[in-house]
């Protein structure tokens, strides 16, 4: 099954509602509660990131028999140093992020820690590209 | 313990959820930072926050957790509440600071997770 949602910059209020969607159909699949959580938040985090620091993007979902292979390619300003960003505690977040709750430098920390392969890659000034994938065993 | 006497001790006005307030919950975790809240794992404790925006409830449908404690004095809006209700969340709102709200429950018996 593939599925592809659209972000957009700074759309706060519709920020999760993608993987809000994804959530609903790992459910109705039966995937397990604690996979579904593992996807979710990851995604999630992912999808925030597009949001807050990029210029929206796309999010890309393919849900396989054992596994979900997810992308999230943002249009951005790319992220210079990604093994500092993946460190905790790191972040470039505006104001704005901090007050919806996010901008800590937990989100691609917090996204390793959910997913079983996890791939960043960025070009500073064209976006950046979160692949990712879960077991569903 | 009930949800029903932490909405007492908390002095909160139960915004949705009240047909869950008879269930029994042990632990709690406070943070207004949504992303601490995601990295609680398995656990489904009562959420404490000051954070009272959309994503406060977003981030807790991601994360699994149902039972929402707004304390100082924050109120949720009406989208808020109809995206919680369509979540079967619990929802209260109390006028304590975050120190005084964790401090009544952890009193009462209430356990942190970590």
């Amino acid at each position: 099954m593939h599925l592809e949602y659209q972000v957009y910059e700074a759309d706060f209020v519709n920020a999760g509602a993608a993987s809000s969607a994804i959530k609903k159909t790992l459910k109705q699949l039966n995937v397990s509660p604690q996979i579904v959580k593992r996807v979710v938040v990851a995604l999630y985090e992912a999808e925030v990131n597009a949001i807050a620091h990029a210029y929206g993007g796309m999010i890309y979902a393919d849900i396989e028999p054992d596994k979900i292979i997810l992308k999230v390619e943002d249009k951005g300003p790319g992220i210079p140093d990604i093994d500092w960003a993946m460190q905790e505690g790191n972040s470039t977040a505006s104001p704005e992020v901090r007050n919806m709750g996010f901008g800590a430098g937990m989100g691609l920390p917090n996204i390793q820690k959910n997913v079983d392969k996890l791939n960043v890659t960025s070009t500073v000034g064209v976006g950046t590209t979160v692949e990712m994938e879960v077991n569903f065993t | 313990m009930k949800l029903r006497e932490i909405s007492e001790l908390l002095n909160a006005t139960v915004r949705c959820g009240e047909d869950r307030l008879d269930e029994e919950h042990e632990t709690a975790f406070a943070s207004d930072l949504m992303s601490d809240v995601l990295t609680l794992g398995d656990y489904n404790p009562v959420i404490l926050t000051g954070l009272c925006n959309m994503q406060t409830i977003r981030t807790c449908e991601m994360g699994n957790l149902d039972i929402i404690v707004l304390v100082r004095r924050k109120k949720a809006t009406e989208e808020m509440i109809e995206e919680a209700e369509d979540e079967g969340m619990v929802v209260m709102e109390s006028d304590f600071s975050m120190f005084k709200a964790c401090g009544l429950l952890f009193k009462a018996g209430m356990l942190p997770i970590f």
